[in-house]
């Protein structure tokens, strides 16, 4: 059972990654959800798999009966889908945020930081500034009326 | 004048001037001691475990250094409180001089190298505050950098040369390691070439010169200090100070005669073609340096007392030079050779400080530098190559004599050859007292040379080559010799020069001019270095998220793969015995969950896939026993379902065609890194597994924590620290998400509320 989940495991980091390679920032965050998900996985089935026996001590007993799951990675593994889920809404909105921005999901076209070499070569003088400044000074409206909005 | 050195103020003004008074009168008390031989000490363990300890030494070589450093710091830092009087930022310099001041006498008393690189250190930052602290004008603050990072590199190279000398001699403690000695070890070589590196960064050897030259942007009493009298001698003094390992082999006594002599000739070359005073005794001091290391090259008594002589007597006379200088740029506006004249009327006492400094400088008796420059000659007759040393030493020491005439005589004694900036008058007796003092003992200790012998001189030279060498004797009149005569052709030759001087500097100008300046190639390479970063940033950080993942998966894949491959790390074949069909189910839904959220090119389809796995790996915690776990994924996966959908009620169609496309590198890079993962996975369930841990909280979870339900327990109980650290990343996340979104109203559009997690 053990091996078929690691086979699993690998399925699932196989999607994922071919998810997080695409241009689409969507499909990326779709595959953090899937290679949260493995790595959870790998982490619990490290600790091995152990059914219908979970980490509890029966009341009026100081220790747990012999042969109950492993607790360990149990712990661990919560700890990491509530970060994982953080991770996971941050980037949403982030990515969110960065559509509303630039109109785009495409990540090969998201390169208000790093302009691609040969649009830099071409229009340095003009193309770059007007795409660096026309989304904020809208945004910065926008939020001034959202606040605004919001006051009422 | 004197309610301007009031402006300093007490703490900022007098205050660094008594420290350096006291410091020089300690000095000067332990001077009786370590003529006798004695060399105190103090010391404190510091990384005992690597057997470094930070421990102060006195010895003759320490306490010469330490003299100059605190008679000299005291006479600058009363100069400075008048030279820089009512500066705004003058409490801030005053700080910057005591630090170097404090640090170099640091670097002298170290008696273990590893303090000695830490003081090195501290040297060469105050040196760059100090040179960039007129920080307004950007030339001053490149110079600054410059010197940092030339004198920073050797640094480096030192501390390298430092670890390889304590992993040979088994000790940092300097007199320990020149007690055993090094010439005979095999690191001999590379210990020496780092040592070499260090010294002539530091004290501005060629090729490693033109960082000095530059950092005459610094105010004058610094150049005095630092950039002549002290720093620069740091790089001198570390030679010395390792001459018992290092000296006597052909390595040494050849890289440093070929390399003190090309510098010093070369300087002082450049000495006579500079128009602007203070360069002139920059490169004056670049010589001076390249003296002493070609003295220092050879063993001999009669050489180590040379050395020691004539650096007492250059930073004596020096120090003076340039305080004189200072003097003359503050009273009249100007440096310029070509424009100072008549000075002598209106400063009687700065032309008297300046000819007296200059007639050290020339070696004219009966001053003391007459003493060293006879001695100088003395020991080329009994080194190696006295053709080669003799000549160097008459080469430089007639451009001396030249350049000395160009100082001291023509701003004062020539009719002034036009009207001067400012009208002239006379310093205030602040700054008159250092060069007067300075220039004064160049001339005392010349007629009476019997201290300089026994409490600086001797105790250097003995220092340096055993208890029993011999060093020669200090004395004006030694009879008529080689050296005599040696000292007339000097003197003959020098004042030739200075009456061509015009011709002379005309002629080094076409000749000099001609040579590659590095201090422009210093600026190249300083580009390069920069376009390089631009360039591997463009390729590393191309900008391309899809690059940056792709680089990752591959480095991942190939570490992973690579090193299972190569180690023959692969798991045996998976016993597959124990699968029951009811798991099967189970994870062939979890996968084909994946498998169709990778390749749909629907939304909703996708979207419902990742829940389909989401919800499967939550059934496979409950099965597997961990309800706890289960019940946060069940959760976590409803929430994503939930955010994914409201998001994407604004985004766009996943592929503008309607289809995705299949990528088959994407796919194949995907692949090798999920067969990785099952291959580690595979191979770890066949390793055992140490329970110990889990034994541990599974018997101390009610004892200790009350709990009976373990995970809870470790959560909140035995990790709760991390537990908190898990709540402050979701509250970071949320309030950075609430950010972005409050400026992205007009698509949003419905306030904040509708976006809560």
């Amino acid at each position: 059972m053990e091996e078929l989940t690691a086979v699993l495991i690998g399925l699932l980091t196989a999607c994922a990654v071919y998810l997080m390679l695409a241009r689409n920032v969507l499909r990326f965050i779709f595959g953090l959800v899937l290679i949260s998900n493995a790595a959870n996985l790998v982490i619990f089935l490290g600790g091995r798999l152990t059914a219908g026996a979970p980490p509890l001590i029966e009341s009026g007993q100081t220790a747990p009966p012999p042969g109950v799951a492993n607790a360990l990675p149990q712990a661990l593994v919560l700890t990491a889908i509530v970060i994982g889920f953080g991770l996971f809404a941050f980037a949403l909105i982030l990515m969110f945020r960065a559509h509303a921005t630039l109109g785009t999901l495409d990540s090969e076209e998201m390169r208000l930081a790093e302009p691609r070499p040969d649009l830099r070569a071409v229009d340095e003088a003009d193309a770059m500034p007007a795409d660096a400044e026309d989304p904020m000074p809208a945004t910065d409206e926008a939020a001034t009326d959202e606040a605004s909005g919001a006051a009422r | 004048m004197a309610g301007a050195q009031g402006r300093n103020g007490i703490v900022a003004g007098w205050l660094p001037v008594a420290i350096a008074a006291a410091l020089f009168a300690f000095f000067v008390s332990l001077a009786p001691e370590v003529a006798a031989g004695r060399a105190p000490a103090v010391s404190w363990d510091w990384l005992p475990s690597l057997g470094i300890a930070f421990g102060f030494r006195v010895d003759g070589l320490a306490l010469t250094f330490a003299l100059l450093i605190s008679g000299i710091g005291a006479l600058v830092l009363l100069y400075s409180n008048a030279y820089l009087a009512g500066h705004p930022q003058y409490a801030r310099f005053a700080l910057f001089l005591t630090s170097f001041m404090l640090a170099m006498l640091g670097l002298v008393l170290a008696a273990d190298l590893i303090a000695l690189f830490v003081f090195w250190e501290l040297t060469t930052i105050t040196s760059y505050l100090l040179i960039g602290f007129i920080h307004e004008d950007p030339k001053s603050r490149r110079n600054a950098l410059q010197a940092l990072f030339v004198t920073g590199g050797g640094a480096l190279a030192m501390l390298a040369g430092f670890i390889l000398i304590g992993m040979a001699a088994g000790t940092f403690d300097i007199a320990a390691i020149n007690a055993a000695g090094l010439q005979a070890h095999p690191w001999y070589g590379a210990i020496l070439v780092l040592m070499l590196i260090g010294a002539f960064t530091k004290s501005a050897q060629v090729p490693l010169h033109f960082w000095l030259p530059n950092a005459m942007a610094a105010p004058t009493p610094v150049s005095a200090f630092l950039h002549s009298a002290t720093m620069v001698k740091g790089g001198v003094y570390l030679l010395a100070r390792l001459h018992p390992s290092l000296s006597g082999t052909e390595a040494w006594l050849w890289s440093l005669t070929l390399f003190g002599g090309a510098t010093a000739v070369f300087a002082s070359l450049q000495a006579m073609r500079q128009t602007d005073l203070k360069q002139a005794l920059a490169y004056t001091t670049l010589m001076a340096l390249g003296t002493l290391v070609l003295l220092l090259g050879q063993s001999t008594g009669y050489a180590l007392t040379a050395f020691a002589a004539f650096l007492v007597v250059h930073s004596l006379y020096k120090a003076a030079l340039f305080l004189v200088v200072g003097c003359v740029d503050h009273e009249t506006g100007t440096r310029q050779v070509g424009v100072l004249g008549g000075l002598l009327r209106p400063m009687p006492a700065t032309a008297l400080a300046a000819a007296l400094a200059a007639l050290s400088m020339a070696g004219i008796p009966p001053l003391l530098g007459f003493i060293a420059k006879e001695i100088a000659y003395a020991s080329a007759a009994q080194s190696f190559a006295p053709l080669l040393v003799a000549a160097t030493l008459l080469a430089a020491n007639v451009l001396m004599v030249a350049v000395a005439g160009v100082v001291a005589i023509g701003p004062f004694w020539q009719r002034a050859r036009g009207p001067l900036p400012k009208a002239p008058h006379e310093a205030p007796w602040a700054m008159l007292a250092g060069p007067l003092l300075l220039a004064a003992l160049g001339l005392g200790l010349g007629l009476l040379p019997g201290p300089v012998q026994t409490y600086l001189v001797d105790p250097v030279v003995l220092g340096a080559l055993g208890p029993g060498a011999v060093p020669a004797e200090l004395k004006l009149w030694a009879g008529v010799n080689l050296a005599l005569v040696l000292s007339g052709v000097t003197l003959a030759l020098g004042i030739a020069v200075w009456l061509a001087r015009g011709a002379a500097r005309r002629a080094l100008e076409r000749a000099l001019g001609a040579l590659p300046s590095l201090d422009a190639g210093w600026d190249g390479f300083m580009d390069g270095l920069k376009a390089f970063a631009v360039w591997q940033t463009r390729i590393i950080q191309g900008g391309r998220l899809r690059v940056y993942m792709a680089t990752m998966f591959v480095v991942v894949a190939a570490a992973v793969g690579g090193s299972m491959l190569l180690r023959g790390a692969l798991p045996a074949w998976p016993d597959l015995s124990d699968v029951t069909p009811q798991n099967v189910v189970l994870l062939g839904l979890i996968g084909a969950g994946s498998v169709l959220a990778a390749f749909t090119g629907s939304r909703i389809l996708a979207m419902a896939a990742l829940g389909v796995t989401g919800i499967g790996v939550a059934m496979t915690f409950i099965v597997f026993s961990a309800p706890d776990v289960a019940i946060t994924q069940l959760l976590v996966e409803t929430l994503i379902v939930v955010l994914v959908a409201v998001a994407l009620l604004r985004l766009p169609q996943l592929d503008p065609t309607g289809r995705p496309s299949f990528r088959p590198w994407d796919a194949a890079l995907a692949a090798a890194v999920g067969i990785g993962t099952t291959l580690v996975l595979l191979a770890v369930l066949q390793q055992p597994l140490d329970l110990s841990l889990t034994a541990f909280f599974e018997a101390a979870s009610y004892p200790e924590a009350f709990g009976r339900n373990i995970v809870n327990v470790i959560l909140v109980d035995f990790r709760a620290l991390d537990t908190f650290g898990e709540i402050a990343v979701v509250v970071i996340a949320a309030l950075s998400s609430y950010a972005l979104l409050r400026t992205t109203a007009p698509v949003w559009g419905r306030g904040p509320g509708g976006t809560r997690r």
